[in-house]
């Protein structure tokens, strides 16, 4: 009974300081990953030891200084907002997000004195639905931040972001559909563990070999739910000179920045987990690798479990990072040709995927 | 569930459902509605329909309020009704609240004395994904495909409401 | 274990109010909040009796259910829309155009 509850509190620790550590790393890959790819030097302004490194990679300035002045900067609430709303904005923004890692499965079970612990927050067998349903209520914290402060820019910036999730949450849904239909469960542990088999032996049977269109859509859909560059029409900062958050200011306007990379890290870690085989590694079965080929090497529980997590963690970042190449990489779509590619290109391109997986499945029995 | 969980979560519901009724502020209960909504769901899980709690926060929470907020915030509508409030209907309002409390305390008066046998433990996978859609899919299969047509008829009634003519 | 009379008991009450709430409210929006509520209530009514009966098909109408609540939306808001262009109020008493 205590034992049960004391391991479900250390998985729910260890999965959100994952959480949060990707996002504060995020922070820092945006910072200097940006000033790389524009051939900017970056942030540079703030070091400790200075002079041992022949160049300031940025580390304290992103992860410490910056912080602390956010947080301790003056909170300003604009006369004529609405000031409950505007105190709970930013909590309904980074809730959804935080509450939605518990579904996800970083590892496969790790055996500790005959006790098996299932590597996953909350064994949910509609894994799925709960994810897509906490990404659902996210848009709360956009819509009532953007109408709480009683600022024109805002309130557009709201609007526009109600309008673009709800669209791209639909293709979102049915670009997950596919995978859904290949792996025949709703359970994120049970789509994992599926993934570690092989075709032919040889290729590792992930969700991208069979879903490589619902991937591609799962990602765009993705990217847009995180109101990121080319997405970024509810900030829109040329236009609406930070859109939904403009009137915040301090912890709460830090806040609405953690959700946003913390959303990051959920695109990729559902990513990680329905198209790039989970926290699995190729050919490592839970008593050591099985090359094709015939070639084995036994290896103990404990390094399969950490080899687990750090591919999974190792697959996350390297989703993330792509998301932040994408950011600087492209420019921002016009809000037209946003509704245009939701409604026009992924939603029918979803629809095809969901057909023709169906048809191939029904056909291979 | 234990009863005191119970009559947190019905406390709960009784307060936001009141919010969503009595606040002046359409954006307000709006939002006491989506707690409402999130707290219903919260039941469901309770009572084992582990489905459908998730399709009520996907659809109820994340679409259906989504929608009228953004409509609240396009017309941009404030508390505009507090002024139809003093044109009299005084009358009318405290009749209503009456009645209502009379249907409630009925309601609940006669559910309370009906003695419900202890429900037997649900099966493995009661309300799940797999026990509702093999209910829907075999089942329901005619209702199903039913009400897909007529959500296209909605989508088609929304299109041509929402349509400037040309004039 | 609960007995199923409290939910049923709760969903009563839960009605009410939204029943209260479309008699009373004038803004036609939030009436028509008020509806979904009571949609809502009926909705815990049938989850409460599938456990009572140790069946699925009241989780099957409340799937039911939440479709017709997602086109009644959907029809209703846009309905809302056209009149507010036409006459820009939304409050119930003076949509009153059709009455004689």
């Amino acid at each position: 009974m205590w034992a049960d509850a004391a391991i479900a509190a250390v998985k729910s620790l260890v999965m959100l300081l994952l959480a949060l550590n990707l996002t504060v790393l995020l922070l820092w890959v945006e910072r200097k990953g940006s000033a790389l790819i524009q051939d900017r030097i970056g942030a540079n302004r703030a070091n400790i030891f200075g002079g041992i490194l022949p160049f300031n990679l940025g580390i304290v300035n992103t992860l410490i200084a910056d912080p602390i002045k956010m947080f301790t900067k003056e909170d300003v609430i604009p006369a004529g907002a609405d000031k409950l709303l505007h105190f709970f904005g930013p909590f309904l923004a980074v809730f959804p997000v935080l509450v939605t890692f518990a579904a996800v499965p970083f590892g496969d079970v790790l055996v500790i004195g005959g006790r098996e612990i299932n590597l996953q927050v909350a064994e949910l067998n509609v894994g799925i639905l709960y994810v897509l349903a906490m990404s659902g209520l996210s848009v709360y914290g956009v819509v009532l931040g953007g109408w709480a402060t009683n600022s024109r820019w805002s309130l557009l910036g709201a609007i526009r972001g109600s309008a673009q999730m709800i669209s791209y949450e639909i293709a979102m849904g049915l670009g997950l559909i596919g995978a859904i239909l290949v792996f025949g469960t709703l359970d994120l542990q049970a789509i994992a563990r599926a993934q570690g088999a092989t075709i032919w032996g040889v290729i590792p049977a992930w969700g991208i070999i069979y879903q490589p269109l619902g991937f591609l859509i799962f990602l765009v859909a993705g990217i847009a739910e995180t109101k990121r560059v080319p997405f970024d029409l509810p900030e829109g900062e040329s236009e609406l000179t930070s859109g939904y958050f403009t009137e915040y200011s301090g912890s709460k306007q830090a806040t609405y920045m953690m959700s946003d990379f913390a959303e990051i890290v959920v695109v990729s870690a559902l990513a990680t987990t329905l198209f790039f085989g989970a926290w699995q590694v190729p050919y490592l079965a839970r008593d050591g690798f099985h090359f094709p080929g015939g070639f084995a090497l036994a290896l103990p529980q404990v390094v399969v479990v950490v080899m687990q997590v750090a591919s999974f963690v190792l697959k996350v970042l390297i989703l993330c990072c792509f998301q932040i190449l994408v950011r600087w990489s492209l420019p921002r779509y016009r809000y037209d040709q946003l509704m245009d590619l939701g409604w026009k290109t992924l939603l029918p391109l979803a629809l095809a995927n969901v057909l023709i997986t169906a048809i191939v499945i029904v056909l291979a029995g | 569930m234990g009863s005191v969980t119970f009559f947190l979560l019905a406390t709960a519901l009784v307060v936001s459902a009141l919010t969503v009724v009595v606040h002046p502020n359409p954006v307000k209960s709006a939002m006491a509605l989506v707690a409402t909504l999130f707290l219903l769901a919260v039941e469901f899980v309770f009572l084992g329909a582990h489905m459908i709690a998730a399709l009520q926060v996907i659809v109820y929470a994340g679409a259906i309020m989504v929608l009228f907020l953004f409509v609240i915030m396009l017309l941009n509508l404030s508390d505009e009704e507090a002024e139809a409030r003093r044109r009299g209907r005084a009358l009318f309002r405290i009749g209503a609240w009456i009645g209502g409390g009379v249907l409630a305390a009925e309601l609940a008066a006669l559910f309370l004395r009906v003695p419900f046998p202890a429900p037997a433990a649900p099966p493995a996978g009661y309300g799940g994904a797999e026990s509702v859609a093999t209910a829907l899919f075999v089942d329901y299969a005619l209702p199903f495909e039913l009400t897909s047509i007529l959500l296209l008829i909605a989508v088609i009634g929304t299109v041509v409401l929402a349509q400037r003519r040309a004039s | 274990m609960v007995p199923t009379s409290w939910y049923l008991a709760l969903s009563a009450v839960l009605f009410a109010i939204g029943a209260v709430g479309v008699l009373v409210r004038r803004n036609i929006i939030v009436v028509f909040m008020a509806i979904e509520l009571m949609l809502n209530a009926v909705n815990l009514t049938f989850v409460a009796f599938a456990r009572q009966l140790g069946t699925i098909d009241g989780q099957v109408i409340v799937f039911f259910v939440m479709t017709v609540a997602a086109a009644e939306a959907a029809v209703g808001l846009a309905i809302i829309i056209a009149a507010f262009r036409n006459r820009p109020t939304v409050n119930a008493d003076e949509l009153a155009v059709l009455r004689w």
